[in-house]
């Protein structure tokens, strides 16, 4: 019994510290005032209108959302005919290819940074939406590889040469058979891909044009480098906002799961 | 001759070129430029001799260990107690409490450092310079916090229970069984939670500049200077490769490099 106690109690200490900033924030979203700390007067809506009604708010979520998920389909894509062109390489090909593939995962994020505009630079287009693209596609396009690949491991190998031998194109084959069946690994490499890239800093401060913002670069600059516009006390609206979105996103696809473990006889 | 026939391989290509421009080639321009004299153009090594020649380098890379090193400690004190009562009791019967652990991931980084920012402004935390490091320390356990506490979570969760039956019935105690049968067989977990908290904490600064007072510098500041204000990129590569070797060496100390499933520690848990 009292170990018991001690171990909920530890559990709830250690999400205490998680939640706190979190929480805090969110609760003074709900108020006016310009610093935290500082409760002013009443509970209000205030900085939510703000944050709505300010258009270099708004531009930056926007941009945010669409770097993520421009970025996130270019990876994607590259992921799965990379996954997909390995697993059917010669093994010493494979091998290489699976290797250099690791390598923005493991590589610090500032070095993977500072080459692409290294490069980017060199290739003379310098600091644009591309270069930004470039930036995030690199941070994103292993996770994708990493989660097509499995499942090309469970697919059933004769699958695809039953297609052709129905009298499929290779192309046909591809899009008909091997595609399908590694569909739900495409699908979390995507979603990762999109967290990873809305989480970004540092490889879209060095690659995005000078007057673009994402939330990342916006908040930075609004907290690290003191530059406090009016718009900071806005930011724990928008970070109240996006927390919320999370946790339903979180229950819905929980829920979604529990179901589909129900159906199918609790197996994942 | 015979046309060009498609074939799965070949979907291999573009992905070798993209990543021959966008990954190898980088890489070797940083080389290229650390071996190189910002003034003459010429092969040198001066730019490695001024990194270990400044005092105020050296600080930064003295600091940026003893971040790395403290954060990466702390963490696995705090993870290691709490991924073990998730996984060995029943607090955790629905998945609820682990998801609860892990949701801080979701949430923007730079968003939860500022919001830490908050916390420890109204805590009274930013009245003296002195407090900095602390602050930093602070804010980087909580930031990486999660990231520990999910993969050794995960090898805990796997741990056959029989092993540590087996270990009570042959007379272990309970501490003897957790420093001689669970902690060993969880050294994986243990190895990639330090993987995921060291390199991050040496280099990215969005922590330090948040929470430091601009007292505080690391490594990755020192090259994201040199590229952004000083505009000496000899020297920020140069940085840049002495951070590679530093890589490098962790990789075949931890032997990450020949597991196939390496990089399931920064994303792997999370979809």
């Amino acid at each position: 019994m009292v170990k018991k106690f001690f171990q909920h109690g530890y559990i709830w200490l250690v999400l205490a510290f998680l939640y706190a900033p979190i929480i805090l924030l969110a609760v003074y979203s709900f108020n006016n005032s310009q610093i935290i700390g500082q409760w002013s007067d009443e509970w209000s809506f205030d900085l939510y209108k703000q944050l709505f009604s300010s258009s270099d708010l708004m531009t930056t979520v926007v941009n945010t959302l669409v770097l993520a998920f421009v970025s996130s389909i270019i990876s994607t894509i590259l992921g799965t005919m990379g996954a997909i062109g390995m697993f059917y390489s010669k093994k010493r090909v494979r091998e290489t290819l699976n290797t250099v593939t690791q390598i923005p995962v493991i590589n610090a994020e500032i070095v993977t940074a500072i080459s692409t505009a290294l490069v980017c630079t060199m290739f003379a287009f310098g600091r644009t939406y591309v270069s930004l693209l470039i930036g995030h596609v690199i941070l994103t396009f292993p996770f994708v590889v990493l989660n097509v690949t499995p499942k090309l491991k469970q697919m059933d190998k004769n699958l695809y040469e039953a297609a052709l031998d129905l009298g499929a194109t290779p192309t046909q084959a591809l899009f008909k058979v091997i595609i399908p069946q590694v569909l739900p690994g495409i699908f979390s490499g995507f979603l990762i891909a999109i967290t990873l890239s809305l989480d970004d800093y540092i490889i879209t401060t060095f690659t995005k044009p000078a007057t673009f913002d994402t939330i990342s670069t916006f908040v930075f600059d609004a907290y690290a480098k003191g530059g406090r516009s009016a718009d900071v006390p806005a930011l724990r609206a928008l970070s109240t906002i996006i927390f919320a979105v999370i946790i339903i996103m979180l229950i819905v696809k929980n829920v979604i799961a529990s179901k589909g473990q129900a159906k199918n006889g609790g197996r994942k | 001759m015979t046309a060009l026939k498609f074939s799965r391989k070949h979907l291999g290509i573009p992905y070798a070129l993209f990543m021959a421009m966008f990954v190898i080639f980088p890489l070797l321009l940083i080389i290229y430029y650390a071996f190189t004299d910002p003034e003459t153009g010429g092969l040198s090594f001066i730019n490695f001799i001024d990194f270990f020649t400044s005092n105020a380098n050296l600080t930064a890379l003295f600091m940026s260990f003893a971040l790395a090193i403290l954060t990466t400690v702390i963490c696995l004190l705090i993870a290691y107690p709490a991924a073990y009562i998730l996984a060995r009791t029943n607090i955790n019967k629905n998945g609820v409490m682990l998801l609860l652990f892990i949701l801080p991931m979701w949430i923007n980084f730079v968003l939860r450092t500022a919001a830490m920012k908050e916390l420890l402004y109204k805590l009274g935390m930013f009245n003296s310079n002195n407090m900095s490091f602390i602050n930093t320390l602070i804010g980087m356990v909580y930031d990486y916090l999660p990231f520990t506490i999910l993969p050794i979570y995960t090898v805990l969760e796997k741990l056959d229970k029989n092993v540590l039956e087996a270990s009570a019935d042959l007379g272990a105690t309970g501490i003897q069984t957790l420093f001689k049968v669970t902690i060993p067989l969880s050294m994986p977990g243990i190895v990639s939670a330090i993987t995921m908290v060291l390199l991050p904490t040496m280099t990215s600064y969005v922590v330090s500049d948040t929470l430091g007072n601009g007292n505080i510098t690391i490594i990755g500041k020192l090259i994201e200077n040199q590229f952004s204000v000083m505009y000496n990129w000899n020297a920020g590569s140069a940085i840049a490769m002495i951070l590679l070797v530093l890589i490098f060496a962790t990789m075949i100390v931890t032997g990450k490099f020949s597991e196939e499933d390496s990089t399931d520690a920064r994303g792997g848990g999370l979809w």
